[in-house]
């Protein structure tokens, strides 16, 4: 016996190594078959162990190549730095006109999306990671980022680049993750096509390509399509870029469907820094408080009866006292049934019906002089009640409401009852107002709440309000 | 009958001693530069592989060679993410192979070593398909041009790494 473990110990050696490791795979495999943490006991502390070691020496050769690459192309860039400082100049300024215009159409895109109750989950926070080191195989496509648990990092989080998606997170350990980029076979993302709006599901394939497939080969898909992700698999938020149709080709494997290849819009294989996606939010949250009313508002102020409702206004006995700029929506409140306050109360009470009782019953009571801060107070409510609990630019949507309130509540009452209620068209009697908008502030002190409404609407102009109805809105209108 | 010189007489084989340092380092510098070097030529090349070859064939004890190998490739796959056992099976077993081939071919031939590589390269690129779509459950698909590529570069990287490797033998 002891002869034979003798002869045969370096095989009898190799087969006891071997069988201690397919028992550590096959454990492996039955944990994640059974839950989904593939990796724990032994073999995640292997893993901790070996990650937290490398994770130092990565992050010191990163840092030092960094330095390096740093000083130099600082020397580099400081040659002709002047002429470029004087160019980004001109680009920020250029910018900054062009991020007024853009603010106004997102506020306009939130109110829409809040009027077709549509929720979407957009990037809130992101933490940037750099990348410090590869699988080091072709068998699997995994990066690792100098950010950890100790940075908030979960698995399954999404990682981002500028450019487009990179992976997810994978494996989270207290110095550093393992990011599963998009391209790795085991990978998967839900996507559409932008133009064609055709939805898949987005796949590595062993080779580090990507593509789509289980697309049926009727469907027509362009090379150069732009691919965004669908939010569907619930790690990517809706709206990122993927990248470009680079080919679609029928699936021989799978007869009627097509596979299409995708170029990814990051680049896979040069990621230096990259965005993890450390929390998301509902787009929805400050659009829902007050979503009646901004349905009513977003319909009112599209309405290109708005500016006509306004120019009744100096009609009313009394109203050319105080045609203020926010004031003429509520004239038009009045203007409608101009000669009989009952009916203006009626109408206030039929407003009431719709949200604001007190307040535009108030505003019915009040003289058209007061009708301006009497129709404010009810979107000075909604402000109020829109604003509790939203973001800045929520805020400014919110309280910019009070001019586009003040006209939107008749028009959607007038929506609600006849779709035409557009009175006679004066438009002429709007421009004479346009001197007159400095009045406002008197006019809106009876309100107090009002005074904050107003100054809080110059600072977002009503997209949807004609220049004509409110003055102040065009006045601080950005160039376009 | 006259024995003489034979290459396959232990007598006669150089069995080669690494000093600890080299014996260690070595291994890890080969498994940190694959994972830390952004390199797209490092897709093709598998520098771990190319330490445990070197390793098994110039000690030629095959159980050296195999628990070096291990050791390589499970270092390995803890940091792949895939699970552990893929990477060191398949180079526990080249670790074997090249110290039983060591005994009996001279390996210290630079053609020989391209050919031993990139045979090894083949080997160890079997098994570990092998063991992925048998026991892992995976689906990755054979490539013979990826495969054949990557042995070939491996072969060739092999011939210089071996010959730098060569200066840390301490020869008995």
């Amino acid at each position: 016996m002891e002869n034979f473990f003798a002869r045969y110990k370096n095989p009898l050696v190799l087969m006891a190594v071997l069988f201690i490791q397919v028992v550590a795979l096959a454990t492996q495999v039955k944990r994640s078959e059974n839950s989904k943490a593939a990796s724990s006991g032994g073999t995640r502390l292997i893993r901790v162990w070996t990650v937290t070691a490398f994770t130092p020496i990565e992050k010191m050769f990163v840092s030092t190549g960094h330095f390096f690459s740093n000083s130099w192309h600082n020397y580099a860039d400081l040659r002709g730095v002047r002429q470029q400082n004087r160019q980004l100049q001109d680009e920020v300024a250029r910018l900054q006109m062009e991020q007024v215009r853009l603010k106004q159409d997102a506020d306009q895109a939130r109110r829409l999306q809040a009027l077709m109750d549509f929720k979407e989950k957009f990037v809130s926070k992101t933490v940037a990671a750099q990348v410090i080191g590869t699988s080091g195989t072709e068998q699997s496509k995994v990066i690792t980022i100098d950010k950890g648990k100790r940075d908030g990092l979960k698995p399954d989080m999404a990682v981002i680049t500028p450019n487009g998606i990179v992976g997810k997170i994978k494996e989270v350990y207290p110095l550093s993750s393992q990011v599963l980029l998009v391209n790795d076979h085991e990978s998967g993302a839900g996507v559409i096509l932008e133009s064609s709006r055709l939805q898949g599901i987005l796949k590595g394939t062993s080779l580090g390509e990507l593509q789509i497939s289980d697309v049926m080969s009727d469907e027509k898909v362009e090379a150069g399509e732009h691919v965004i992700t669908s939010g569907g698999d619930r790690i990517f938020p809706k709206g990122l870029s993927v990248g470009t149709v680079s080919n679609a080709v029928a699936d021989r494997d799978n007869d009627p469907f097509l596979v299409i290849k995708i170029k990814p819009a990051a680049d896979l294989n040069r990621l230096e820094e990259v965005l993890v996606i450390t929390e998301t939010a509902e787009a929805q949250r400050a659009a829902s408080s007050a979503s009646p009313v901004r349905a009513a508002d977003i319909l009112s102020q599209r309405l290109p009866s708005i500016p006509k409702q306004d120019a009744n206004a100096p009609k009313i006995p009394g109203a050319t006292a105080t045609p203020t700029p926010a004031g003429p929506a509520a004239g038009s409140d009045k203007t409608k049934k101009p000669a009989v306050p009952d009916a203006g109360q009626k109408k206030a009470v039929s407003d009431a019906g719709q949200k604001k009782e007190g307040a535009g019953t108030t505003a019915a009571v009040k003289t058209p002089s007061a009708e301006a801060g009497g129709v404010k107070a009810p979107a000075g409510k909604t402000a109020a009640g829109g604003s509790v609990n939203s973001a800045s630019p929520k805020t400014g949507a919110d309280t910019k409401k009070p001019a586009s309130a003040g006209t939107a509540q008749p028009a959607a009452a007038g929506a609600d009852e006849s779709p035409t209620p557009t009175p006679t068209p004066k438009p002429k009697a709007t421009p004479p107002k346009k001197p007159k908008a400095p009045a406002k502030t008197p006019d809106a002190s009876p309100g107090s709440t009002d005074n904050t409404n107003a100054g809080q609407q110059e600072t977002v102009p009503a997209p949807g309000a004609t220049p004509a109805a409110t003055p102040s809105a065009n006045q601080e209108k950005p160039p376009r | 009958m006259n024995a003489g010189v034979s290459l396959t007489s232990r007598e006669e084989i150089e069995v080669h001693r690494f000093s600890w340092p080299a014996s260690i380092g070595i291994p890890l510098l080969a498994v940190f530069l694959q994972v830390f070097l952004r390199i797209g030529l490092l897709n093709f090349l598998d520098l771990p592989l190319l330490v445990t070859i070197f390793f098994a064939v110039a000690r030629r004890r095959p159980v050296p060679g195999m628990i070096t190998g291990a050791l390589i490739g499970t270092l390995q796959d803890a940091w792949t993410g895939h699970p552990i056992g893929l990477f060191g099976i398949a180079k526990t077993i080249v670790g074997y192979l090249g110290s039983s081939i060591g005994v009996k071919l001279d390996v210290d031939n630079p053609g020989s070593r391209f050919l031993m590589t990139f045979a090894f390269v083949l080997i160890h690129k079997f098994i570990y398909m092998v063991i992925d779509l048998q026991l892992v459950g995976g689906s990755e698909a054979w490539n013979w041009g990826h495969t054949l590529f990557s042995a070939l570069a491996n072969g060739l990287a092999a011939v210089v790494l071996f010959a730098v490797l060569d200066r840390l033998k301490q020869r008995n």
